[in-house]
């Protein structure tokens, strides 16, 4: 159980993919502009960094190490990844129109997301042996992205209406608060022993 | 029922920022006064050279900016972030400790961002921060208090200008500094009890040596500003009581390892943070129910860090922690304006 527990607070807010180790910088400079957009994104990340995460993971196990092809790891992980954030795609735009207008391009950029990728990388390379525990770490990858990226937003648009000197307007300033925001996820650093 | 009679016309004076500022600053003196009674003078050295390097910093932005300088100067923000940045790090920090904390503090934690009022994070903890992480062999470097057994007076007013601004060789300060009350516990606790109950710093005090009179000296100094509605009493309490709480839960659970509630309370930066640092009125929450879950929040984050994180003491990084999350609590606290219905919050439903 507290191994469990290890994995989500390591990947939420030890390691937190974003400001710790700077996966998934695109969608968390571009989709978070707004609040709502960010939480449509964080939703749909999500759904597809654990479920990628899983399949990965069951890719890895029952088909590249019984073949002994573990080098072809990445190539197929990219496959796993376009179909699921494809999967992705069809039911938001089933369920939310809405949504999927809004999120546009960045949905099925999800596919090209480091993160993503990293989180399913990682899973392999830190030799995890179950299914829980690669779920778990998909999972945690995703709520710290989700909880970042959220926040994040938040402060962009009071930052928005801020009297911001010329030069740093836009993506500038919202770099410098990326940074600050790292700064203080630095307060978490060896919570966890890994 | 009220018993003083009041006769119109009842006229309220709005409080200019300065004058809030000013009351803040006032409230910061009993804490002031007894870090410098315990530590010697160089905290009280740190407070004024820190208000002129902020003012000038201030100025030179501004002047950058081409903005009115005298006006943002007058408000006092700036002087408050130094005071509150030279109160929070050690007294016989090297004078470029406070230049390079301020100087980011002011230039970007702060006007990079359109100056007061704008400031996401409170511009005094992320200078604080910056320095704890890039030189954290300075800023743990407390003398202990000369209330300690076994150590001398403190430093004279002489003898704190020169380990302040001379060239004194450092190491010489090696000899009269110790680990703070909570890194000691940090260190010691679970593992070598007898050294815990054994260290200097700890003997005959509940939360440390010295330590419980600062943070006395600093609620006494909160307390005032709640009297003066400078702030409200939920941050402070909030925070307290979440902090308090969970230190008991786990001192019951295993007091060896784990220092007792008083001790959290009283140690380190724990008043100094919950009446002074939390309570920022820009970079805090402002509903009355967000001012209470931040801060709870806050307390819990101390806690968390402080019994397991890497670093002794956690108010800075905890407050900056909330003060990422205050707009997102702000949203979901949104008070309902009378008349109108609740606002939406969420994804818009299509």
């Amino acid at each position: 159980m507290s191994e469990f527990l290890i994995i989500l607070v390591s990947t939420i807010l030890v390691n937190n993919f974003v400001l710790v180790q700077f996966l998934g910088l695109c969608p968390f400079m571009g989709v978070s502009n707004k609040l709502e957009t960010a939480m449509g994104m964080s939703l749909a990340t999500t759904f597809v960094l654990t479920l990628s995460s899983v399949l990965s993971y069951l890719t890895y196990a029952y088909i590249l190490e019984p073949l002994g092809v573990e080098y072809l790891r990445t190539i197929s992980f990219i496959l796993v990844i376009a179909v699921t954030v494809q999967f992705t795609e069809m039911v938001v735009k089933k369920t939310s129109p809405l949504l999927y207008r809004v999120l546009g391009v960045f949905l099925p950029l999800i596919t090209s997301n480091c993160a993503v990728l990293g989180v399913a990388l990682l899973t392999v390379k830190k030799g995890t042996d179950s299914f829980i525990e690669a779920l778990l770490y998909g999972f945690g990858a995703a709520v710290g992205f989700s909880l970042v990226l959220i926040l994040f937003a938040a402060m962009r648009e009071r930052i928005a209406v801020a009297d911001v000197p010329e030069p740093f307007k836009g993506p500038s300033i919202g770099m410098i608060t990326a940074g600050l925001m790292s700064l203080a996820f630095m307060g978490f650093s060896g919570l966890i022993k890994l | 029922m009220s018993v003083l009679h009041v006769t119109s016309p009842h006229v309220r004076k709005p409080m200019t920022t300065n004058a809030v500022m000013r009351h803040v600053i006032y409230g910061t003196i009993p804490g002031l006064a007894v870090l410098t009674l315990l530590f010697g003078w160089g905290t009280l050295i740190n407070v004024v050279f820190g208000s002129l390097v902020a003012v000038a910093a201030e100025a030179l932005v501004l002047r950058l900016r081409n903005r009115p300088i005298l006006f943002s100067i007058k408000d006092g923000s700036a002087i408050l972030t130094a005071v509150l940045l030279a109160l929070a790090i050690p007294p016989t920090s090297p004078w470029w400790i406070t230049v390079v904390g301020i100087l980011f503090a002011i230039v970007i934690a702060k006007q990079l961002y359109g100056g007061l009022g704008s400031n996401p994070f409170n511009p005094a903890m992320i200078g604080y921060v910056l320095l704890l992480i890039s030189f954290p062999l300075e800023m743990t470097t407390w003398i202990p208090a000369n209330l300690t057994e076994g150590v001398a007076a403190s430093p004279s007013f002489s003898q704190s200008l020169a380990l302040i601004f001379g060239s004194v060789d450092r190491t010489v300060i090696d000899g009269i500094t110790m680990a703070t009350p909570l890194d000691t516990f940090k260190t010691y606790a679970g593992n070598d009890l007898d050294m815990l109950r054994s260290a200097s710093v700890l003997q005959g005090s509940i939360a440390g040596v010295g330590w419980e009179w600062v943070n006395i000296a600093f609620l006494v100094g909160g307390l005032y500003l709640v009297a003066r509605k400078i702030i409200t009493w939920h941050i402070p309490v909030a925070m307290v009581t979440s902090l308090f709480l969970l230190a008991g839960l786990f001192y019951i659970i295993d007091p060896d390892s784990y220092a007792d509630p008083i001790f959290h309370v009283l140690g380190g930066g724990t008043m100094l943070g919950a009446f002074f640092i939390a309570t920022d009125p820009v970079t805090a929450a402002t509903s009355n129910k967000g001012k209470l879950i931040y801060g709870a929040l806050i307390g819990l984050l101390i806690y968390v860090i402080r019994a397991w994180g890497g670093y002794p003491d956690a108010v800075a990084f905890a407050v900056l922690l909330l003060n990422l999350c205050a707009p997102t609590i702000e949203y979901y606290t949104q008070p309902r304006a009378y008349g109108h219905k609740k606002a939406n919050s969420g994804i818009a439903k299509s």
